[in-house]
């Protein structure tokens, strides 16, 4: 094995782009948990944000249509388990396994033209200044835009829950719907945004995959991102920060065992590949704390 | 006269199957307590949800202030000077007192004003409360003090109460009814609900009273007796329990020394615990919540293990039998809540029947249910307790808190019972269903069965008890006959009571 190939600065520089679609998707979904509703269609509307991107992208040839149109897409995709939950009442745990699996489908269908195709290029912002500055430079202030509008997005969801009104409108109806319906919030319209905000950021994570990350259309390419990002939002008790750090420290390791396979270290690939997922849920159950939102998973009918 | 603050005229509301309220008119003026009265299901929560804009009328009209008032929803009500505290409070765990009031306001100012204005007005009124707890860690009383704090802080002309004391301490009502006279003298109307009619005579000026959604009746509550209100809204003569002197029989249960670790956080640990209870005895026992009331019924149901021997039954140490056993040798017990302990909210009533009575019911035999005749044991319940239902298929939680703590209680005394144990049995109860609840105790006492009623209720206990014990702090005071012992007696039971009041019995 040899070690001196992993460059420490291009390793933590990359740390950054693995990690950010699954923050994306999973900052979506904490916000819908927040609102109570539990959304096991993560991995669908990922995947279908995928699909949605790169078609948009090629035909438009530009990456920032690409992600508008993933994230309509994802949007659009949840609409339908919104319809379906808030609306129909239908167990939120099964149509979110549903959505998942018709999101896999869909995104197969939509994508059969695509295989193979590039993407257009999405190139990396060159900030000037911060980017010059020596170690920190490269790693943090030399990435593609995407990576800074998910950080500005996660930073934008924290101070929403935390200070505006309407973060604590959403977090009262996550937390118990009948009080929140009782003082006259309206919590089917409520969390219905909630979803499609979720949808949006699970398109904006899937599209992040096919433009940048790969950057090209595969079957079934997101390969559990959406799952994990679940997983993330859990252990990291619901709050924007730990979400961030959890994201991070699986990117980080997902980056290095990438690296250390490449550097033939002496454990076996399998071990290595199941490396991010075990140190992730480790790291995070140890520093868990905090409740689920009351209301979490429940459906809301007024009359009750 | 001068024009009411609030006037209901011809107010119908019916839904599929019930008419909640029927042509209701009635009048609140400024600064008046105007007390609500009626039955469970008698359709007073409808009155005043849509009085607060939950729900729409399907015809009649309110004014308030001489103008046309029709809140769509909550928020027009608050904007229009009309607050509610709600019965199941509805307040927010997992947030502080702070955010828990700010989301009860229309316009509400950041924060840290609210933390400013929450301080202010828990001085003025003497509830003190401090704004950054997290409401989950509150206690029954405190809660309901940010939700009276939020409606004050918007400064209301009516405010609505839903049976603000049932889950209140004796003293915390006090605290209570002093905050709202200093409210009516300050010209804010209250329409206040309660079951406990001793509570409206001491608070209000004026009652309404409902029945099947109907107005049956206005009176002055500090001109008409408490029982005659009950038979007002009962319709009918109500049935004062009767109690027959009878001489005690052998003793049945024994606790010896029974002491137990507290079984979580918050709750009590039992110390020392020595009882007697004789056959065809009725044993009060008296205390405030959270002194071990729900320990000792654990203790007793086989729901907590005990020590060996801490526990005889007709001789035999029970102490390490699980529930169902002791149910089969006839030591029952139901607990307070019945929504999640005592009925389990989406199954059925017959389901839960089984729950409880297939041992002695013998509702199954080599694991199989007998679904036939665990369907006629939950009607022969649902029949003799007056519990209103469809019928016993449908879910626990489809019944109002009466009708099932009827069902639950019934449950258990249907099942004829050496001993029973009961916490809290006529909890959010109606007067009539109380008073039955209260027979059927006694009737079983009659019949030669040991009963231990557990209370925060003195007035009960004082009304069906052979014998009274206090609970304090997990210790159980000596019992004593019932029969005669005065307030002033009770109270020094109740406390080694720190700071007890035991005004309540006076009424």
């Amino acid at each position: 094995m040899d070690l001196s190939s992993i460059n420490p600065i291009l390793l933590l520089a990359s740390l950054m782009v693995a990690a950010t679609p699954i923050m994306l998707a999973a900052i979506g979904e904490l916000v819908v948990e927040r609102a109570g509703v539990l959304n096991l269609g993560v991995e669908g509307m990922t995947i279908t944000g995928a699909v949605c991107g790169f078609v948009v992208a090629v035909a438009t040839s530009s990456p920032w249509l690409g992600f508008l149109g993933a994230a309509i897409g994802g949007a659009v995709l949840s609409l339908i388990f919104g319809i379906l939950t808030q609306l129909f009442l239908s167990n939120q745990v099964a149509t979110g396994l549903a959505l998942t699996l018709f999101g896999l489908g869909l995104s197969a269908l939509m994508g059969q033209g695509y295989i193979g195709i590039k993407a257009p290029e999405f190139p990396d912002w060159y900030i000037p200044l911060l980017g010059d500055i020596p170690v920190i430079g490269p790693i943090v202030f030399q990435h593609d835009p995407m990576v800074y509008v998910g950080l500005a997005i996660v930073a934008g969801v924290w101070a929403f829950l935390k200070y505006s009104r309407a973060g604590l409108i959403l977090r009262a109806v996550g937390e118990n719907h009948e009080a929140a319906h009782a003082l006259g919030y309206h919590v089917v319209r409520v969390r219905m945004l909630a979803i499609m905000f979720g949808g949006a950021c699970a398109g904006l994570g899937g599209a992040y995959l096919s433009l940048v990350r790969v950057p090209q259309w595969t079957e079934g390419m997101t390969a559990g991102a959406g799952w994990i990002a679940l997983a993330i939002v859990v252990f990291a008790s619901w709050r924007p920060g730990r979400l961030l750090l959890g994201a991070y420290l699986f990117g980080g390791v997902t980056v290095l065992q990438l690296n250390l396979q490449a550097a033939g270290a002496a454990i076996g690939v399998e071990y290595l590949s199941m490396a991010p997922y075990l140190a992730t849920i480790a790291v995070l159950v140890i520093m868990r704390a905090g409740r689920a939102p009351g209301s979490l998973g429940q459906s809301f009918h007024a009359s009750r | 006269m001068t024009e009411p603050l609030l006037r209901l005229s011809g107010l119908t509301k019916a839904y599929p199957g019930v008419v909640a309220n029927k042509d209701v008119s009635f009048n609140i003026g400024r600064g008046e307590v105007h007390a609500l009265l009626g039955e469970n299901g008698a359709g007073k929560s409808t009155l005043v949800k849509t009085i607060y804009g939950l729900v729409k009328p399907d015809a009649g009209t309110m004014t308030l202030e001489g103008q046309p008032f029709q809140p769509p929803e909550p928020r027009a009500a608050r904007a229009a000077g009309v607050a509610m505290v709600f019965q199941h409070f509805s307040l927010f765990d997992a947030m502080n007192v702070a955010e828990n009031i700010a989301l009860g306001m229309e316009n509400p100012p950041p924060q840290a004003e609210i933390a400013a204005q929450v301080r202010n007005v828990s001085d003025q009124y003497g509830l003190p409360l401090d704004p950054d707890r997290v409401v989950g860690e509150l206690s029954a009383g405190e809660r309901q003090r940010v939700e009276i704090i939020r409606c004050l802080l918007q400064d209301p002309k009516l405010l609505i109460m839903d049976e603000p004391t049932s889950v209140l301490t004796p003293q915390e009502v006090d605290i209570l009814f002093e905050t709202l006279r200093q409210l009516r003298a300050e010209g804010t109307a209250i329409l206040y609900i309660s079951h406990k009619l001793e509570e409206i005579r001491a608070l209000c000026d004026n009652a309404t009273v409902l029945r099947l959604g109907e107005v049956v009746g206005e009176c002055d509550p500090r001109q008409t007796s408490a029982r005659d209100m009950a038979e007002l809204m009962v319709g009918s003569t109500l049935h004062v329990p009767e109690k027959a002197d009878k001489p005690a029989g052998d003793v049945v249960l024994s606790l010896n020394g029974l002491s137990a670790k507290a079984p979580h956080q918050f709750g009590t640990a039992l110390r020392d615990i020595t009882l007697d209870v004789r056959k065809g005895e009725v044993l009060g026992i008296g205390g405030v919540a959270g002194n071990g009331q729900d320990e000792l019924v654990a203790a007793l149901s086989g729901e907590m293990k005990t020590n060996k021997a801490m526990i005889t039954y007709k001789g035999q140490n029970i102490a390490h039998l699980p529930p169902n056993a002791r149910r089969k040798i006839g030591l029952l017990a139901a607990p307070e809540e019945r929504m999640g302990h005592a009925a389990a909210p989406d199954m059925s009533l017959t389901e839960n029947a089984i729950l409880t009575a297939m041992t002695r019911e013998k509702l199954t035999s080599n694991g199989f249910l007998h679904w036939a005749k665990a369907r006629n044991f939950a009607q022969e319940v649902i029949a003799a307790f007056d519990v209103r239902t469809p019928g016993p298929q449908n879910a626990a939680r489809s019944l109002s808190g009466g009708n099932l703590q009827k069902f639950v209680i019934g449950r258990e005394i249907m099942q004829t019972p050496e001993v029973l144990v009961v916490n809290q049995p006529t909890w959010g109860v109606d007067a009539s269903a109380a008073a039955a609840i209260r027979q059927a105790l006694l009737d079983l006492a009659e019949k030669g069965s040991a009963v231990i009623v557990i209370s925060q209720d003195l007035d009960e206990l004082m009304e069906i008890s052979d014998s009274f014990a206090a609970l304090n702090e997990g210790r159980l005071s000596a019992p004593r006959p019932a029969k005669g012992l005065t307030v002033e007696e009770i109270g020094l039971m109740l406390g080694g009571a720190h700071d007890m009041e035991v005004a309540h019995v006076e009424g």
